[in-house]
């Protein structure tokens, strides 16, 4: 099975208890495949259990990129979370494992 | 074609958080033929943190690793004419400034040296202000400190004495950078566009090695040569706000317009409109070019008027939190760790609100499997749990070390520790109410 991963790369941000998540194409022919994979339902039934709250998609042609802000994606945030990772620095990676809508 | 005739300003990025490395920020200075030096060191605890050391020490309070980082740096920087500007002033500038003061006067340097002061606005800070998240003040623990975020504007003003070292507590990571392109290109701060464009050039540069291939790198897929040499960046400025992003030569890392895409949405909520004390700054409109070799060229973007309001950071007293961890390992290991885990949260859950039991090398960072499920050689047990009194959390950690006699078989390597953990929260304030000046100190 083909994933997000194959075709894009992702980082992730903090901010409180919101995860900031851009995801970028390797290559600008991608970028449509790759707004038709990471929509934002996808996106929500994917990170289940992760983000608890809204996300909110921004499409940035410019940049083959998609970003989206993730609210109540952290546990409470950085300060007080029990998690391992409280800045949700390796959630990129769960984001790229979405499978690519064939 | 005009702007390019003329000789751009060079600004390093030389620190990208409070406990960043030492030495990128030395090459920067004496390879990198850069004119200011940013080292942003203040994360948004950081200054909470600082807060109670200063509580306990009244010439304590600025980061941690200021010193350390300054003895290194300041025998460059006044040989180079280098200029620096950095937050590392944490919670109590005045007296990073004058710790550097000091260290320079032992190096037998002379240096001016600017403290920005203003950021503490505790004493505004009442149990009725509304948080950000719909709570108020008041359902917040103790308070520890609240800081407004200064903008460019008040390091300017250090800047204008003349300061070789311009040090702060709280302002936008960005402005560390755009208030040295003010102070250069005259821009002023109600030029929305050139704002703008300073603060995406400031957020770029303000987490060092992120825009390089820090935070970056993946084996066969984003490869980055020498990370362990990760050089820092610079950025070429003109006048027109054009910048080229570089790195200093001889190091390791990558400069591409993957590193840079990354960097520029990094912790960004709305692209079109990243908030700070100087502008409501455009990410989406600005245009990339990859120069090769390690440069990245930056154009358009621009931005609008900036917000009415300061965020302020508010820091509060939230308990402490204990942890314990134990491995298994070899036939078995998943399900003996698993069953290590449901007897402690039996022993001890109900004295916890909230006690989190993880499986290191299974499902402890996303709390599941995507894809095929490996099984795993070995499995470590974490507990985590959060309490009012450092007794309470310190009992997680006992519990986990007490399986190695009364848990599953083969249980090793158990560590516990506790910590206490200081909340933060943000809150806002008109602009007007926080009034910033700066005070030097020779040396």
């Amino acid at each position: 099975m083909r994933r997000l991963h194959d075709i894009a790369h992702a980082r992730t941000g903090d901010k409180g208890d919101t995860l900031t998540l851009s995801i970028f194409a390797y290559r600008p022919e991608d970028f449509l495949r790759l707004c038709d994979t990471a929509t934002v339902a996808r996106m929500k039934h994917h990170l289940q259990g992760i983000v608890a709250g809204e996300i909110t998609r921004y499409e940035l042609p410019r940049l083959d990129g998609l970003h989206f802000v993730c609210r109540q994606a952290l546990k409470g945030g950085v300060n007080t979370s029990l998690a391992l990772d409280t800045h949700g620095k390796s959630l990129s990676y769960a984001a790229l494992s979405l499978p690519l809508e064939e | 074609m005009g702007s390019q005739a003329k000789t751009p300003l060079r600004i390093g990025g030389g620190a990208g958080f409070a406990g960043d490395r030492l030495e990128p920020a030395l090459i920067l200075v004496e390879r990198g033929e850069i004119d200011y030096l940013i080292l942003e060191c203040l994360a948004e605890r950081t200054v909470a943190i600082a807060q109670k050391d200063k509580l306990a020490d009244p010439t304590r309070g600025y980061d941690g690793m200021l010193l350390r980082r300054m003895e290194m740096l300041l025998p460059a920087i006044a040989k180079r004419g280098v200029r620096i500007v950095t937050n590392a002033g944490a919670a109590n500038p005045q007296a990073g400034a004058e710790a550097v003061a000091a260290l320079a006067r032992r190096l037998g340097l002379r240096l001016k040296i600017a403290a920005v002061l203003g950021d503490d606005v505790l004493a505004q800070i009442t149990p009725d202000m509304m948080l950000d998240d719909g709570r108020r003040i008041r359902d917040l623990g103790e308070l520890v400190s609240a800081n407004a975020y200064l903008g460019a504007e008040a390091l300017l003003q250090g800047l204008r004495t003349g300061a070789d070292l311009v040090i702060s507590g709280r302002v936008a990571d960005p402005s560390l950078a755009l208030a040295p392109l003010m102070h250069h290109y005259g821009w002023r701060g109600d030029d929305w566009r050139m704002m703008g464009r300073g603060t995406a050039i400031g957020h770029l540069l303000e987490c060092g090695g992120q825009l390089t291939g820090g935070y970056f790198a993946e084996p066969g897929k984003k490869d980055v040569p020498d990370l362990a040499h990760l050089g820092f960046p610079y950025a070429d400025v003109w006048a027109d706000g054009r910048a080229i992003f570089g790195k200093a030569p001889q190091t390791g890392g990558r400069i591409s317009l993957a590193t840079t895409k990354e960097q520029l949405l990094y912790e960004v909520l709305d692209p079109s409109a990243y908030l700070t004390p100087d502008s409501s700054a455009d990410f989406t409109s600005v245009a990339l070019r990859d120069l090769g070799g390690d440069r990245v060229e930056l154009s358009e973007g621009g931005g609008q008027t900036r917000p009415t309001h300061l965020k302020v950071s508010v820091g509060y007293r939230a308990g402490f939190i204990g942890e314990g961890e134990i491995s298994y390992a070899g036939p078995g290991a998943e399900a003996r760790a698993r069953l290590a885990g449901d007897i402690v949260r039996e022993r001890i859950g109900s004295e916890f609100d909230e006690l989190r039991v993880d499986l290191i090398g299974a499902d402890s960072t996303h709390g599941r499997f995507y894809g095929n499920r490996p099984e795993a050689y070995e499995a470590r047990l974490r507990v985590a749990g959060r309490a009012r009194d450092a007794a309470t959390a310190a009992r997680v950690g006992e519990e986990v070390e007490a399986l190695y006699c009364n848990g599953p078989a083969a249980g090793g390597g158990a560590r516990k520790h506790v910590r206490e953990i200081i909340g933060v929260a943000s809150t806002f304030i008109p602009r007007e109410r926080v009034p910033s000046h700066c005070i030097t100190i020779e040396a």
